[in-house]
């Protein structure tokens, strides 16, 4: 499973990215967090804020921050 | 980075048909005015039709959405409900007096009036500091 927790760095980006490597480790499932902080890279992904979270290439929330539940959700998927 | 970018709950999405006709290029400019003005940031509405599914999820994340339809016929209302959007303000420029042509020559009155509906259909949505993703921090 490849995860990406799109964002340039700010403190909500960097949130969601703990959140989510937090989910991971907790659901002990194997898989691979990127940060993707490069904003035309970001762009490639039609997302309309930052932070947005992508998992397996599809992009699970825009613009917030996850709860720790909603990322378990997608990991189960 | 600055601790003030990313989503802040108050983002407007502005769609706009974008139509082939005066009212929808008029839809078009009012978005690209109310963008340049702040009060909301201009979004693919073709991505959302073209299905594409990083455009489907942010409208369906961002808290407040302004359709911006030229004429009744509602390419944009249209657009987000088959994408499974149901909430979202909606503005219909020929519902506002402007008639509908060929007449590519936009009256700026019109945009105007365009602007203050889409404006006051939002009435309460708050005021959008959120920036797009494309265009620095957080967008």
């Amino acid at each position: 499973m490849n995860i990406k927790v799109l964002g340039p760095g700010c403190p909500k980006c960097q949130q969601t990215e703990r959140i989510v490597k937090e989910a991971v480790a907790e659901a002990g499932v194997a898989a691979v967090v990127e940060k993707v902080t490069d904003m035309l890279q970001i762009a490639d992904y039609g997302v309309f804020g930052t932070p947005s979270v992508v998992v397996d290439g599809e992009v699970k929330c825009v613009g917030k921050i996850p709860t720790k539940e909603e990322v378990k959700k997608w990991l189960k998927h | 980075m600055t601790q003030e970018c990313c989503a802040s709950g108050k983002a407007i999405m502005i769609l706009a048909c974008s139509g082939g006709s005066n009212v929808g290029q008029i839809a078009n400019q009012a978005a690209i005015e109310l963008t340049e003005e702040a009060f909301g940031t201009m979004y693919c509405l073709a991505g959302i039709g073209g299905g594409l599914q990083g455009f489907i999820q942010s409208a369906k994340d961002v808290p407040v959405i302004a359709a911006i339809d030229g004429c009744a016929v509602g390419c944009a209302r249209a657009t987000l409900k088959r994408a499974g959007i149901d909430a979202f303000r909606h503005v219909v420029l020929t519902e506002l007096g402007i008639e509908k042509n060929k007449n590519f020559r936009l009256n700026p009155e019109d945009v105007r009036r365009a602007k203050e509906a889409v404006r006051a259909a939002c009435n309460g949505a708050g005021v959008a500091v959120f920036k797009p993703a494309a265009g620095g921090c957080c967008g």
